[in-house]
C-alpha cells in the first residue's frame, strides 16, 4: 500500500472532504502557516481558497461558537485548535453548546461538527503548550472523542468524524506526525467506537491511546524478548470506547495495563481500568495497571521532560508488575522480574 | 410613525399575545405549576415584535434565557411554548429544555440558551453559512445588556465585521443584569458604542417604540444584504417583572419602585393601542378576548399533554446517523446503554457479559 506520513494522511483527508462536500469548511488559527499545523494543512488555502480555509484571529471561544452556528445552519465545519491548551478558551461553546444541543432540543437541531485539537507535547514548550486534556472531554455526554495513532486511522477517523452527525473531538499528536504507514488513496472511513487489535497475544492485554498505543506496541516487543506474549489494543476512539473488544481481550488474558498520555487522577486510563474491573472481574487475576503522566504539569527543561513522559519500558514494567502479582498469587516464580524492576528503578532514579 | 395602521395592528396582536402568554406563565409560576426558571419579558415586547417584523421566515433568531417574546414574535407555536415550560413531551424541545431552551426550526428559531452570550457567536456562524452559500438570510442575535460584559461577544463582533457577515446584534438594554443596575457594572452608559472598536456601527433606540425598532432592523437587514456586515442595535427598554419568576423584584431587595412606575407609563403595547384607537380601530377589546381564548386553548392542550417517558431518558444524547431510525436513536448512547434506567441497564449489561462466558 502507498505510504504516507500521519501529517500527510490528515492533510489528504481534509483535501478529499473539501473536494467532495461543498458544506465543508475549516476555521481556526494557523491554517495558512506551517508553524501551527506542520504539513497537516499545507496549502489547503491555495487549493480550496481562503474563503473555505479561514485562518482566524486568536478568538478561540467565538471561532468555536461560529463553527457550531455554521453546523446548525447546515455546514460541516472543522474547527482547528493548534494547541489543545488554547482550546480551553473554547470549553464553554464545546460543552455547554455543542455537546448539549441535540439532547436539550430533543434532536430537533443537531451539531455535526469536527473540533480538531493538537497535542503538542515535549520540545521544551512547558505547561501551556503540552497538555493532553482528552479525559476532560471524554467525561461529557454528547461529545465523541477520537485519537488516531496511525496514518491509516488519522485519515479514516477524520473522514468518519466529519460524516458523523454529532460534535466529534479529533485529537492528533505532533509526536506522531512523521510516523509513516499504508494509506489508501481513495476516501474511506474508520468507524467511530471501534478499537483495533494491533497485536494478538495470550499473556496480557496492553491498551493504549494515541501515542501510547504506539508505545504499547514497542512495549510488546520488549516483553516478547522475555517470552511474554502481549496483546495490544489501540483504542482509537475514547468516546464511545470499544468495551467489547477490550473486555473480550482481558477475559482471554486475565491481565491488563492501560497506557494513556494524560494525567493519572480521573484520567482516561482510570475510566478504562474501572470498566475492565466490572466487565472482566471473574477473569482478572491482578489489578489493572495504569501508565500515565504523573499528576504534575508539563515541565519545560529537557531533563525533566525525560522523566515526565512515560515510554515503552514503563508500559513493560507495568506489565511485569501485573505478571508478578499474578505469579505471587499463584505462587509460581516469574522469570526475570528482578532484572526488569532494576531497569525501571534505574530509569526513574 | 411611518407604518400603516394594519401593520401596527399586527404588531399589537403579537405584542399582546406575548404579554398575555407571559402573564399566564407568571400565574403558573405563582401556583408552582411550573418548576423550571422562567424569565419574563413583560414590558420589553416591542423589541422582539419590531425586529421580527423585519425578518423573513428563513432568517434565524438566536436567544437567551429571556426569549419567550423572540420565540412568539418569530412565529413559534404557542402550545409548544407552554408545553415546553410545563416539561411536556409535546413541548418545542420535547420537554428537555424548559423556558430557557426554545426552538422552532421551521420558524427560524434555532435555539435559545441561558449561558449569557451563549448564542451570539452561533448566530455569527449561521451568518457565515449564509454568506458561504450565497443565501440572502440574516441571523439575529438577541441578548441583554449584561451580555456585552462577556469577552467573547467582542470576539464575535470582530469576526462578524472582519468576514462582513449578515448578522444583527440586538441588545435589549433593560438596565439590569439580573439584580445589578448598569451603574454598578459600568462606568458609562454607552452600550451602543460597544461595536465601534470592531467597526460594527451601533444605534441607540427607544426599545419601547415598535416602529423605531422595526425601521432600525430593516436598515440593518439592508446593510447585511449589501454584504456590508453586522449592525448593533441597543434597544432601551425595561422589564417589569424580576430577573426570574413572577415577582416585580420589589420583594427581593432590588429597590426600583419609582423606576418601574415610570417605565410602566412607557408601556410599549399601550403606545401602539393609543395609536390604533386614534386611527379608528375600535375592536381591540374583542381582539384581546380572542387572544385570551387562544392562550386558554393552548394552555389546556399543554396541560393535558403527556410528560416525556423516563424510558427515553437517554434519547438524543447523540444524533442518529442519516438513515438510522430516529425512534431507536435513544440506544445511541456513548456507553452502549439506552440510557433508560442507567443503573438497571448497567446491571443487565453486566449480567449479559457474565453469562457470555
Amino acid at each position: 500500500m502507498r505510504q504516507l506520513s500521519y501529517a500527510q494522511a490528515i492533510r489528504e483527508a481534509h483535501a478529499q472532504l473539501l473536494e467532495s462536500d461543498p458544506r465543508v469548511l475549516v476555521l481556526g488559527q494557523g491554517l495558512w502557516s506551517p508553524w501551527y499545523a506542520g504539513s497537516s494543512l499545507e496549502n489547503l488555502d491555495r487549493d480550496f481558497g481562503k474563503d473555505r480555509i479561514l485562518d482566524s484571529p486568536v478568538s478561540e471561544n467565538a471561532v468555536t461558537g461560529m463553527a457550531i452556528g455554521a453546523a446548525l445552519a447546515g455546514m460541516r465545519p472543522i474547527v482547528f485548535h493548534p494547541r489543545m491548551d488554547f482550546m480551553l478558551l473554547a470549553v464553554d461553546p464545546i460543552i455547554n453548546q455543542a455537546a448539549n444541543w441535540s439532547y436539550l432540543f430533543a434532536g430537533k437541531v443537531t451539531v455535526p461538527l469536527v473540533i480538531r485539537a493538537v497535542i503538542n507535547r515535549g520540545g521544551e514548550q512547558g505547561a501551556q503548550h503540552s497538555q493532553a486534556l482528552h479525559a476532560m472531554f471524554m467525561h461529557v455526554p454528547g461529545l465523541k472523542v477520537v485519537m488516531p495513532s496511525t496514518p491509516y486511522d488519522a485519515k479514516g477517523l477524520l473522514m468518519a468524524a466529519l460524516e458523523d452527525p454529532n460534535p466529534v473531538l479529533y485529537i492528533d499528536d505532533r509526536w506522531l506526525y512523521a510516523e509513516t504507514g499504508g494509506v489508501p488513496a481513495e476516501a474511506y472511513t474508520v468507524p467511530l467506537g471501534k478499537a483495533a487489535v494491533r497485536r494478538t497475544g495470550a499473556d496480557i492485554t496492553l491498551i493504549g491511546t494515541s501515542w501510547m498505543a504506539a508505545e504499547s506496541l514497542r512495549a510488546a516487543a520488549l516483553l516478547e524478548q522475555e517470552g511474554i506474549d502481549a496483546e495490544v489494543i489501540d483504542l482509537r476512539t475514547l468516546k464511545p470506547w470499544d468495551r467489547e473488544t477490550v473486555a473480550a481481550s482481558v477475559r482471554k488474558t486475565g491481565l491488563a495495563v492501560v497506557a494513556d498520555s494524560g494525567w493519572r487522577t480521573a484520567g482516561a486510563a482510570a475510566e478504562i481500568a474501572a470498566e475492565i474491573s466490572e466487565l472482566a472481574f471473574q477473569e482478572l487475576r491482578a489489578p489493572v495497571g495504569r501508565v500515565t503522566l504523573p499528576d504534575v504539569p508539563a515541565p519545560t527543561s529537557r531533563e525533566e521532560e525525560k522523566a515526565y513522559y512515560p515510554v515503552a519500558a514503563d508500559i513493560a514494567a507495568a506489565a511485569w508488575m501485573a505478571l508478578e502479582w499474578d505469579a505471587q498469587r499463584q505462587a509460581v516464580p516469574v522469570p526475570n522480574v528482578t532484572g526488569n524492576r532494576k531497569q525501571r528503578a534505574a530509569r526513574t532514579a | 410613525m411611518k407604518c400603516s395602521t394594519k401593520w401596527y395592528l399586527e404588531r399589537w396582536q403579537i405584542m399582546t399575545l406575548i404579554r398575555r402568554a407571559e402573564e399566564a406563565v407568571a400565574e403558573m409560576v405563582e401556583k408552582a405549576e411550573v418548576g423550571c426558571p422562567c424569565h419574563l419579558c413583560v414590558g420589553q415586547e416591542a423589541v422582539a415584535a419590531g425586529v421580527c417584523a423585519a425578518l423573513t421566515p428563513e432568517d434565524t433568531v438566536w436567544g437567551g434565557h429571556r426569549s419567550h417574546g423572540h420565540y412568539l414574535a418569530k412565529g413559534g407555536p404557542l402550545e409548544g411554548l407552554f408545553a415546553e415550560i410545563l416539561g411536556k413531551a409535546t413541548g418545542c424541545a420535547g420537554g428537555r429544555g424548559g423556558s430557557m431552551h426554545l426552538v422552532a426550526k421551521e420558524q427560524g428559531i434555532l435555539g435559545t440558551v441561558p449561558i449569557v452570550a451563549g448564542t451570539v457567536s452561533l448566530a455569527v456562524g449561521a451568518a457565515l453559512a449564509y454568506k458561504m452559500r450565497g443565501e440572502k438570510n440574516v441571523a439575529v442575535a438577541f441578548f441583554g445588556d449584561g451580555t456585552l460584559e462577556e469577552g467573547h461577544v467582542h470576539e464575535s463582533m470582530n469576526l462578524a465585521a472582519l468576514y462582513r457577515l449578515p448578522v444583527i446584534f440586538v441588545c435589549e438594554n433593560n438596565l439590569y443584569s439580573s439584580h445589578m443596575h448598569w451603574k454598578l457594572r459600568r462606568v458609562a452608559d454607552n452600550l451602543h458604542k460597544a461595536g465601534e472598536f470592531h467597526s460594527v456601527p451601533g444605534f441607540r433606540l427607544d426599545g419601547n417604540d415598535v416602529g423605531a425598532v422595526y425601521e432600525a432592523t430593516r436598515k440593518a437587514v439592508k446593510r447585511a444584504h449589501a454584504q456590508a456586515g453586522p449592525t448593533l442595535l441597543e434597544c432601551r427598554t425595561f422589564r417589569w417583572r424580576g430577573h426570574v419568576g413572577a415577582s416585580y423584584d420589589l420583594d427581593v431587595g432590588v429597590k426600583r419602585r419609582g423606576e418601574l412606575t415610570g417605565w410602566m407609563t412607557q408601556d410599549p403595547i399601550r403606545r401602539v393601542a393609543d395609536y390604533l384607537i386614534d386611527h379608528g380601530v375600535a375592536d381591540l377589546a374583542a381582539r384581546e378576548q380572542a387572544i385570551a381564548r387562544q392562550i386558554d386553548r393552548a394552555m389546556q392542550a399543554a396541560r393535558q399533554a403527556p410528560a416525556p417517558s423516563p424510558t427515553r431518558l437517554g434519547q438524543f444524547v447523540y444524533a442518529a446517523a442519516a438513515g438510522a431510525n430516529a425512534e431507536t436513536a435513544g440506544a445511541n448512547q456513548a456507553d452502549g446503554s439506552n440510557g433508560a434506567i442507567p443503573s438497571a441497564h448497567r446491571q443487565a449489561a453486566l449480567a449479559e457479559v457474565l453469562c457470555a462466558n
